[in-house]
């Protein structure tokens, strides 16, 4: 039964996109190293800091939409798992500036 | 009550989801949640990372002068610029590179092992699984060499204000930097690689089903897309560990 049907109905694979994704992915990754070795950190920190969170993102991005398929799903579907990432950047603010003040506290007690 | 409430409700504003409310399997839906809470799970350590690295000193000269010490956090390309059978030779965050490259390649051939369960061809499936978990093992030998390497250390260690001198690094003391920074390395990219180790045994079990012809009789390859969703997972969070623990 099994035999039968692998051998009537082969079906072409379609993986244009999955490649393509790959580059992309691929890309960005080396574009990311092309800025860690030539951008000066010394001046420019945190416009690096910032290409690279913007990069990482784009990354995310490609992975989650083509290969988790999440692109293709009902709306309901993305906003639940999309949504409550709201909460991380929340925490991303609050606990990086809390950083900083333990930081101070750190210089006036030491 | 309930009754009650039925009489009292309009018709339209009861909400039906059918068998399938968001046009996926109820296995695929829960796999969707669980890695929504594994996502808080990694953004905790993450964030909490990034709060004690702030509460640290950052080094005030240039990157050129960089010294390793453990006042203030070291810089990450610095501490990782090692590569296997390349003894001596700084090479920043080669290593590191290779490894997402090893984990792009593993997400893409798992891909392709969806694609071809969407197909039900058993033999695509089969190819593509197994070249995914060949990928797997090859990410947590290369983590292992990376651990290792940075549990010895180098050969000049680090001397530090009393005399003694320190090499490599452990939970209590890092010759790269506070000891924290340790701690947070060992603890975010364990956790990653665990999350790695059952990713390849939840392969192995795929390709294991799939070789005995499981999904063939059950007539549909779902369970090759929900570890699937898993193994992107583990790719992605391995994105976000690169830029906040090795780029930036």
């Amino acid at each position: 039964m099994a035999q039968h049907s692998e051998n009537s109905e082969k079906i072409p694979a379609q993986t244009k996109e999955i490649w393509r994704t790959f580059w992309i992915l691929l890309g960005i990754t080396a574009l990311e190293f092309l800025i860690a070795f030539t951008i000066d950190a010394d001046n420019y920190k945190w416009t690096k800091v910032g290409i690279f969170i913007i990069l990482t993102i784009v990354k995310a991005y490609f992975i989650v939409a083509i290969f988790m398929h999440l692109g293709s799903e009902v709306k309901a579907l993305i906003w639940t798992v999309v949504l409550p990432c709201i909460f991380v950047v929340w925490l991303v603010v609050a606990l990086i500036v809390e950083g900083g003040y333990i930081g101070l506290e750190r210089l006036f007690f030491n | 009550m309930a009754s009650a409430n039925t009489s009292t409700t309009a018709e339209h504003l009861f909400w039906k989801g059918g068998v399938q409310p968001m046009k996926v399997g109820y296995g695929k839906l829960m796999m969707w949640i669980f890695l929504l809470s594994d996502t808080f799970t990694f953004s905790a350590l993450l964030i909490s990372y990034g709060l004690v690295r702030y509460s640290f000193p950052t080094f005030e000269g240039l990157r050129k002068n960089f010294e390793f010490s453990t006042t203030w956090w070291p810089i990450p390309e610095r501490v990782f610029e090692a590569v296997p059978f390349l003894h001596g030779i700084s090479a920043p965050l080669v290593f590191v590179g290779i490894m997402t490259f090893i984990l792009i390649m593993s997400s893409v051939t798992m891909v392709l092992a969806v694609e071809a369960g969407h197909r039900r061809d058993k033999a695509d499936v089969e190819k593509y699984m197994l070249w995914t978990i060949l990928g797997g093992f090859a990410f947590l030998s290369s983590q292992a060499w990376e651990w290792g390497h940075f549990i010895h250390g180098t050969e000049e260690g680090l001397t530090l204000a009393n005399g003694t001198k320190v090499f490599g690094a452990n939970l209590v003391q890092n010759q790269y930097g506070p000891p924290a920074f340790a701690d947070f390395f060992f603890f975010i990219t364990g956790f990653h690689g665990t999350h790695v180790l059952s990713g390849v045994v939840l392969n192995v079990l795929i390709f294991y089903n799939t070789a005995n012809g499981v999904y063939e009789k059950r007539g549909h390859y779902d369970m090759v897309e929900k570890v699937g969703l898993y193994w992107h997972f583990v790719d992605l969070v391995w994105v976000f560990v690169f830029t906040f623990f090795y780029l930036v």
